[in-house]
C-alpha cells in the first residue's frame, strides 16, 4: 500500500531574517500574479497593465512626484493603524480619524485668522491630531473601559464622520460657487508649501517622515512602546508586570488617531486648500493593509506605503490609458493583505515532513 | 391627523420597518452561524455587496430574479469558503482576514460592474420584485398589509429565526457547532470533525451573507448603487453581540435598526430642517450605543478568534 507523506506545521523558534524582507515582496509579487486573473478575465493585457501602473507611478519625474502626494497620506494611515495594531488596539477607523483632522484643519483654515504661516500651519496639524485623537479615543476609552468591541465602534463612526463632513458641506459650510458641496478655500496662510517645484508634493510628506521616526523611537526605545508591545502580546501577562494595559489602549487610541488625523491636515492644506467629502478615497482602510504588509514594522511601513502609493497612482494611469476599472487597485490591496497573511503563516510556522 | 391617517401611517411604519430589516435578518443569522462555531466574519459586508452585484447582474442578463438570489447565494457561499480557508484551515488573524476579504470583495464588486456595465449617466435597472400578497391572510384588516404583503424574502428571512434557532439549539448539528465554537479541544476528543463543522457553519454564513445583499439590488433598490450595503454588515456584526448569539433576539434587535432606518427615510422627507445625512447616521450611532449598553453582559463563544490545531 501507498502511504502519502503527511505534514505537520511546527512552530519556529525564531524566523530567519531574510525571511522578513522576502515575504512581503513574494507576497507582493503573488498578489499581482492573482490580480493578473481579473484583468484578463475583463480582456485586458496584465503585463501591458502592470506596465501602465508602474510607468504611470514611476515612468518620469511629474509621475514620481504624484506618488509622493499619495505616499504622504498613505504613509500617516499606515504608521497609525501599525500602532494601534501592535497594541491590538483594531482601529479600522483611521478613514474616520482622517475626515476628523480634515475637518478641523478646514474650520480653522476658514476662520481666515491673521496668522503668518509659520503660526498659522503649526496650528492646523494641532488641531487636525487632536481631532483624530479625539475621535479615535471614543473608540479607544470604550474598548479599554467597557469592553466594547472596538472593530465595530471604529468602523461604525467612519460612516458617522462621513456624514458629519457631507451635513456640514451641504449646510453651513457650502462654497456657493461650486457646483459639488466644498467648503470654501482656506486661509493661505494655512496652505502647506511646496517643496518640490512643479509638483503637488507637499511638506506634509516632512510630517510622514517624521511620523516613521516617531513610531521607531515609540516602539523600540521607549517605556510606552515596551508597553504597547506587551499589551498587545500577552493583555493578560502585561497586566501582570505591573502594565496598565487600560491606560496603554486609551494612549494608542490617541497616538493612532492623531496621527490619521494629520493625514487628513496634509490633504487639505497641501493638496486640495478646501473640504470635499471625498477627500479620501480610503486611504484610511489602505492603512491597514499597508500596515499588514509592512509586518507592523517601521521600515515595513514606510515601503509598503511607498508600494501602494505606487499602485493607486499606478492604477489612474492605467485606468484611463486602458480603459480599466480604478477598482482594480482595491482589488489588488484585498489580495495583497490576504496573500500576506496566508505567508506569515510560514513566518511563524515550517512545515515538516512527518514519517 | 384622522383615525384613518395614523392608521395608515403605522401601517406603513410597521410594513417598512419589517421590510428594512429582512437583509439586516439574513445577514445576522449568517453571522451567528459563523461565530457560534468561533469564527468572526468581518468579510460580511464585502461579501454582502458581491451578493447585491452578483443578484444584480445576473438579473440584469438573464431576467430572472430567482436566478439572482441563487447565484448570490452561490458567491457568498464561496466568499465564506474563503474566509473559512483563512481562519480554519490557514488559522491566522480573524480580524485582518475579513478586512481583507471585505476589501477585496468591495473592490471586485465595484470593478466588474464597471467592467460589465460601464459608467452610463443612467444606471441601468431590473424589474425588481414586487411584493408577494399570502392568500387570503393579506385581507386582514391593519395586520394583513402589515405581515402578509411583503417580499418572499423577507418571509424566508423571518422564517429563518425558528428555523436556525431550531438548528443550533435542538439537532446533532448544532450540538456539535456550539461544542467546537465553546470547547474546540473537547469536542475533538468526542470525535467531532472541528475542522468540517466549522466549514459547514461559514458555508451556511456566507450564503445567507450573499443573500442579505442581494435584497439591496433585487427589493429595495432596483438597480446596483455605490455603498448600497452602506454598512450595514458592520451593523450586523454588531447585532450578534446585541442578540447574545440567540436567533430569537436578532429579531429584536433587526426591527429596531429597520425601524430606525425607516424613521430617517421618512424625517428626511420632513419639512423639518436638518441635514438628511443626520437621519443616516442614525442607525450607526444607535448600534455604537446598544453595543455600549451589552457589552458587560455579551457572554462571547469562548473559541472565538482562536484557531484550532491539531496536535
Amino acid at each position: 500500500m501507498i502511504s502519502l507523506p503527511k505534514f505537520k506545521l511546527e512552530k519556529r523558534e525564531t524566523p530567519p531574517f531574510w525571511f522578513q524582507v522576502l515575504m512581503p515582496l513574494l507576497a507582493v509579487v503573488i498578489a499581482l500574479a492573482i490580480s493578473a486573473i481579473f484583468l484578463a478575465i475583463i480582456g485586458k493585457n496584465p503585463f501591458l497593465a502592470f506596465y501602465n501602473m508602474f510607468m504611470g507611478a514611476l515612468g518620469n519625474k511629474f509621475a514620481i512626484t504624484e506618488t509622493l502626494v499619495k505616499a504622504t497620506p498613505l504613509i500617516l494611515t499606515g504608521v497609525a493603524v501599525a500602532i494601534a495594531f501592535k497594541a491590538k488596539y483594531w482601529n479600522i477607523g483611521a478613514e474616520g480619524q482622517l475626515y476628523a483632522g480634515a475637518l478641523a484643519a478646514t474650520w480653522l483654515g476658514i476662520m481666515h485668522l491673521p496668522l503668518p504661516a509659520v503660526i498659522y500651519i503649526p496650528l492646523e496639524i494641532a488641531v487636525g491630531f487632536i481631532a483624530g485623537a479625539l475621535w479615535s479615543l471614543i473608540a479607544g476609552y470604550l474598548k479599554a473601559k467597557m469592553q466594547v468591541d472596538d472593530v465595530v465602534t471604529t468602523l461604525l463612526m467612519n460612516f458617522i464622520m462621513i456624514y458629519i463632513v457631507q451635513a456640514i458641506l451641504n449646510g453651513p459650510w457650502r462654497n456657493p460657487k461650486t457646483m459639488y458641496p466644498s467648503s470654501v478655500p482656506i486661509a493661505k496662510n494655512a496652505n502647506f508649501p511646496k517643496i518640490i517645484p512643479n509638483s503637488r508634493v507637499h511638506t506634509g510628506i516632512l510630517l510622514s517622515i517624521l511620523a516613521i521616526f516617531f513610531m521607531y523611537f515609540l516602539i523600540r526605545k521607549t517605556k510606552l512602546g515596551f508597553e504597547i508591545k506587551a499589551t498587545g502580546a500577552n493583555p493578560k501577562a502585561a497586566h501582570f508586570l505591573g502594565i496598565n494595559t487600560v491606560k496603554t489602549i486609551i494612549i494608542v487610541s490617541i497616538i493612532s488617531g492623531g496621527i490619521a488625523g494629520l493625514a487628513g491636515v496634509g490633504e487639505v492644506c497641501g493638496v486640495h486648500y478646501h473640504l470635499i467629502s471625498g477627500i479620501s478615497p480610503g486611504y484610511g482602510y489602505s492603512g491597514i493593509v499597508i500596515a499588514m504588509l509592512g509586518g507592523l514594522n517601521t521600515i515595513g511601513v514606510l515601503l509598503a506605503a511607498l508600494y501602494f502609493a505606487v499602485v493607486i497612482n499606478g492604477a489612474q494611469i492605467m485606468s484611463v490609458n486602458m480603459h480599466i476599472p480604478i477598482f482594480i487597485s482595491d482589488v489588488i490591496q484585498g489580495i495583497t493583505l490576504l496573500v500576506m497573511l496566508a505567508m506569515l503563516l510560514f513566518f511563524e510556522y515550517r512545515i515538516r515532513r512527518v514519517k | 391627523m384622522s383615525i384613518a391617517a395614523v392608521s395608515s401611517f403605522v401601517i406603513w411604519f410597521v410594513s417598512a420597518t419589517i421590510r428594512m430589516a429582512t437583509p439586516l435578518v439574513l445577514a445576522t443569522i449568517g453571522e451567528t452561524f459563523a461565530e457560534r462555531a468561533g469564527i468572526l466574519n468581518l468579510g460580511i459586508e464585502g461579501t454582502m455587496l458581491m451578493g447585491a452585484l452578483t443578484g444584480f447582474l445576473v438579473t440584469y442578463f438573464t431576467k430572472s430574479l430567482w436566478l439572482g438570489v441563487l447565484m448570490a447565494a452561490v458567491v457568498g457561499l464561496l466568499f465564506g469558503l474563503l474566509m473559512a480557508f483563512f481562519a480554519v484551515t490557514l488559522g491566522v488573524n480573524q480580524h485582518v482576514s475579513g478586512l481583507g476579504i471585505t476589501i477585496f470583495a468591495t473592490g471586485l464588486a465595484y470593478y466588474t460592474y464597471r467592467a460589465v456595465i460601464g459608467s452610463p449617466t443612467v444606471p441601468p435597472s431590473i424589474k425588481a420584485f414586487s411584493t408577494l400578497k399570502i392568500p387570503l391572510l393579506w385581507k386582514i384588516p391593519v395586520l394583513g398589509p402589515i405581515f402578509f404583503n411583503q417580499y418572499a424574502l423577507t418571509y424566508i428571512a423571518f422564517l429563518l429565526v425558528p428555523l436556525s434557532s431550531y438548528v443550533i439549539f435542538k439537532t446533532t448539528f448544532g450540538l456539535s457547532l456550539r461544542a467546537v465554537g465553546e470547547n474546540p479541544e473537547s469536542a475533538d476528543a468526542v470525535g467531532i470533525n472541528v475542522y468540517k463543522i466549522r466549514y459547514i457553519s461559514m458555508i451556511i454564513a456566507g450564503t445567507l451573507m450573499g443573500v442579505a445583499g442581494s435584497f439591496f439590488t433585487l427589493c429595495e433598490f432596483n438597480m446596483f448603487l455605490y455603498n448600497i450595503v452602506g454598512g450595514r454588515g458592520w451593523v450586523a456584526i454588531a447585532l450578534v453581540i446585541f442578540a447574545n448569539w440567540m436567533p430569537w433576539k436578532v429579531l429584536g434587535g433587526a426591527l429596531f435598526f429597520g425601524g430606525i432606518d425607516v424613521l430617517g427615510l421618512r424625517l428626511q422627507s420632513s419639512a423639518i430642517k436638518i441635514p438628511y445625512q443626520i437621519y443616516l447616521m442614525l442607525p450607526y450611532l444607535f448600534t455604537i450605543i446598544v453595543l455600549i449598553l451589552v457589552a458587560r453582559n455579551a457572554s462571547y463563544p469562548a473559541a472565538l478568534l482562536k484557531p484550532y490545531r491539531r496536535e
